[in-house]
């Protein structure tokens, strides 16, 4: 058998900040064998050297939550296109949710996905499976099988799970194989025919409200719940400032939770929908400025863990309808990191360390990954960001198939410049 | 017979838009300017009656994508009495039953050279992503439960032809706030004239976010009613309501019906109006309805007047 042994890559003089183990310093990291393996290092001769002098050296970023579409709906987005977007975005890692057709709720649904994307070669892909059959709510899926598979969690994706009885079993069920469940908190009842946040604008325009209140009251059960079993929750989408408190409290209490706010939910409001653009047309919504200082200081202070992109991707034709119709979603793994540089850490609310950890480390540990982090040792998974790099969001920015974004013409700070996947180079701008 | 018009023949300088998709973007001035536009054409076609040859050689479509028999048919004959030709598109489902888009729908009609494109629509902001999309000028003819701007147009002239001026007067307008889209428009153009406004129906269709926008909040119709100049009674809209927002009609009724009973408790010289269709019985007894004091029938006719001058100020506007 041949070996065949990867190049040493020396990523040169870039300012290394590894949340994990609250580094932050300028120094050369040296890769070998698709492994981490010495900071500080010199070249030598066979080296592949990338300078990365005024860029940001990180763990790779990791999304945990991912809409790929495939298999089913191949028309917002195949596993191909999906984790090339997350590459050029700068995740190594994604965990990609079940709304697909059929939901991936067996083994063969799980292998599937991950055998896509190996042929892909791009980000590494990880499984989400669904909590109960066919995502209908009512019966577990198999969960211990699930798991056999390689499944490292499970969600019912953007169906909440309704049924708190469904939910508390799940919860039980997954403590035993220590996966944790993401649920989207939203009572449906009050979300009935919702199309944007409720509140001054959604009555000035007479468009129907999704209100707070609709995912604080499953925040509140779930986090019950969550007490009630010790299993481990993540509450997916969070949005209002009211859940963020209760998630506060339930932290001081002890809960095992963790929770994400994906960068639209801290950076536009509900004025977007002024001009009727269904790209702004989300779930949960867009909503008002004290919500977003809400998330904002839940990301300070860790009561949010997380910063999930939250991509769903949605084909033009499904976008161009009128806006009842148009789908929820937002494609937006390319914006992503963008989006926390120029409305995080550029306006100062976050500092390098406590921004990236929510996009390396937390995720990591939300889905129990040996990565999200460069000690010596560790995956060489590696995304080296220019934080400088002002650019305009166009549709020819985007690898994923779909460019259903709110952020058309904005101009935003900061890309990925090099993302490296277990030591090779997979992604750098051109 | 056709009449040609001297001082109506080209619009004037300040009007320059070539949409009218809501009253909220509007100025007073460009209301203003419509209203006058609308009396000026009532006053050349003796009430609406005749016709006058301001869009000839111009093509108008009606593109209704949700019920509608008056407003339809006041668009087609305000466009007939311009001198305009006509397309009547109607479409009871979504166009999406079709497999098309809406806008592939409008830019085929778009394409059978068509000037102004009326549309109605059950989903607010249709108007408005139509105008981004195709060439041709674009009316809303109301989109769901967002505006409806000339009904709010035809409103303000009907209280403008009675009273002169609108600055002052207090207008009540009682019932389904939530999902009317006739009240939407009334409050933009009754505030921008100088109009107190006052929204009145049961808690769980008035909100009190209303109150942001200078307007008041009432629940109870008895107590403002003395001193209201202008009722506008508003249909409830069942086909809108996801679960009742009131326990009955009967409910309803009795604490919200305009009756002989309560018009005794009335200003001597209130209007009533009511945009229509109205339920007899429940927004309005007939006997207010078809009493002195009613102007739903002025209404139509002004209907006419201002969506000829809505017509001809946008086509107006588009090819200068």
């Amino acid at each position: 058998m041949n070996i065949v042994t990867k190049p040493r890559i020396l990523i040169q003089n870039g300012r290394l900040v590894d949340p994990a183990q609250k580094l932050d310093r300028v120094t050369n990291l040296l890769i070998e064998d698709g492994k981490i393996a010495a900071y500080g290092a010199t070249p030598n001769g066979q080296d592949v050297v990338l300078d990365a002098t005024d860029k940001i050296v990180s763990p790779g970023l990791i999304d945990l939550h991912v809409e790929l579409r495939e298999p089913g709906w191949e028309e917002d987005e195949t596993i191909a296109t999906g984790t090339a977007a997350a590459l050029a975005g700068g995740f190594t890692s994604i965990a990609c949710i079940p709304n697909t057709d059929p939901p991936i709720d067996t083994q063969a649904g799980v292998e599937f996905v991950q055998h896509q994307a190996e042929r892909a070669r791009t980000c590494n892909v990880y499984v989400l499976a669904c909590v109960s059959k066919n995502r209908n709510g009512e019966e577990l899926s198999e969960i211990g099988m699930l798991v056999e598979a390689g499944a490292i969690g499970f969600t019912d994706a953007e169906l909440p799970i309704h049924n708190p009885e469904l939910l508390r079993r799940a919860l039980q069920y997954c403590v035993m194989f220590d996966k944790p469940i993401l649920n989207h908190p939203e009572v449906l009842e009050l979300t009935h025919d919702g199309i944007m946040h409720e509140g001054l604008l959604s009555m000035i325009l007479g468009l129907n409200g999704l209100p707070t209140e609709a995912e604080d009251m499953m925040t509140a059960r779930d986090l019950r719940l969550a007490e009630a079993t010790g299993g481990r929750l993540h509450l997916m989408n969070i949005s209002s400032a009211e859940s963020v408190e209760m998630i506060r409290r339930a932290k001081t209490r002890g809960v095992t939770v963790t929770a994400e706010v994906s960068p639209h939910n801290f950076s536009l409001t509900d004025e977007s929908l002024r001009s009727f653009n269904s790209n702004c047309k989300v779930n949960p919504p867009l909503r008002d400025q004290r919500c977003i200082e809400a998330c904002v200081a839940g990301l300070q202070d860790g009561t949010l863990d997380v910063i999930a992109s939250s991509h769903a991707p949605r084909a033009p034709e499904k976008k161009m309808q009128e806006l009842d119709q148009a789908p929820f979603g937002i494609s937006a793994l390319e914006t992503a990191l963008a989006l926390v540089i120029s409305e995080l850490i550029e306006p100062g609310h976050l500092d390098w360390n406590s921004a990236l950890e929510k996009l390396t480390i937390n995720p990591a540990r939300v889905l129990g990954l040996a990565k999200g982090t460069l000690e010596i040792g560790a995956d060489a998974d590696v995304t080296v960001i220019d934080p400088h790099h002002q650019w305009t969001v166009t549709r020819s920015s985007f690898r994923s198939k779909s460019c259903n974004t709110p952020y058309l013409g904005r101009s935003l700070r900061g890309r990925a410049d090099t993302v490296l996947v277990g030591g090779e180079v997979r992604f750098q701008v051109s | 017979m056709s009449f040609e018009l001297d001082e109506i023949d080209v619009i004037p300088e300040s009007w320059t838009r070539s949409h009218l998709l809501d009253l909220e973007s509007l100025s007073t001035e460009e209301i203003t300017t419509i209203l006058d536009t609308a009396g000026r054409f009532k006053e050349a076609t003796h009430g609406c009656k005749q016709k006058i040859d301001a869009l000839s050689d111009h093509t108008v479509a009606n593109l209704f994508f949700e019920n509608s028999t008056r407003t339809r048919n006041s668009f087609s004959l305000a466009a007939r009495r311009l001198g305009a030709d006509t397309i009547e598109f109607s479409s009871s489902g979504s166009s999406l039953s079709k497999g098309e888009t809406f806008i592939d729908t409008a830019k085929n009609i778009e394409a059978m050279n068509v000037d102004v494109v009326v549309v109605r629509h059950a989903t607010p902001g249709t108007p408005h992503l139509l105008a981004q999309n195709i060439e041709c000028s674009v009316i809303s003819a109301g989109d769901g439960p967002h505006e409806h701007p000339t009904q709010g147009l035809l409103d303000i002239l009907t209280i403008r032809e009675h009273r002169g001026n609108l600055a002052g007067l207090t207008v009540a307008l009682v019932g389904d706030i939530a999902h009317s889209r006739t009240a939407r428009s009334n409050i933009w153009g009754l505030r921008k004239l100088g109009a107190h406004v006052i929204v009145c129906g049961p808690s769980t269709l008035v909100s009190r976010r209303w109150e942001e926008l200078g307007v008041e909040v009432a629940y109870n119709l008895d107590d403002i009613l003395p001193r209201c100049d202008v009722l506008n009674l508003l249909r409830i809209q069942f086909e809108r309501q996801y679960t009742r927002p009131f326990p009955s009609v009967r409910e309803y009724a009795l604490l919200y019906a305009m009756n002989g009973d309560r018009m005794q408790r009335a200003k001597d010289d209130i209007l009533i109006m009511a945009p229509g269709p109205i339920n007899r019985g429940v927004e309005v007894t007939p006997d207010v309805a078809d009493g002195p004091h009613s102007v739903i029938l002025d209404q139509v006719t002004n209907g006419l007047a201002v969506r000829m001058a809505v017509l001809w100020l946008v086509a107006g506007a588009r090819e200068r």
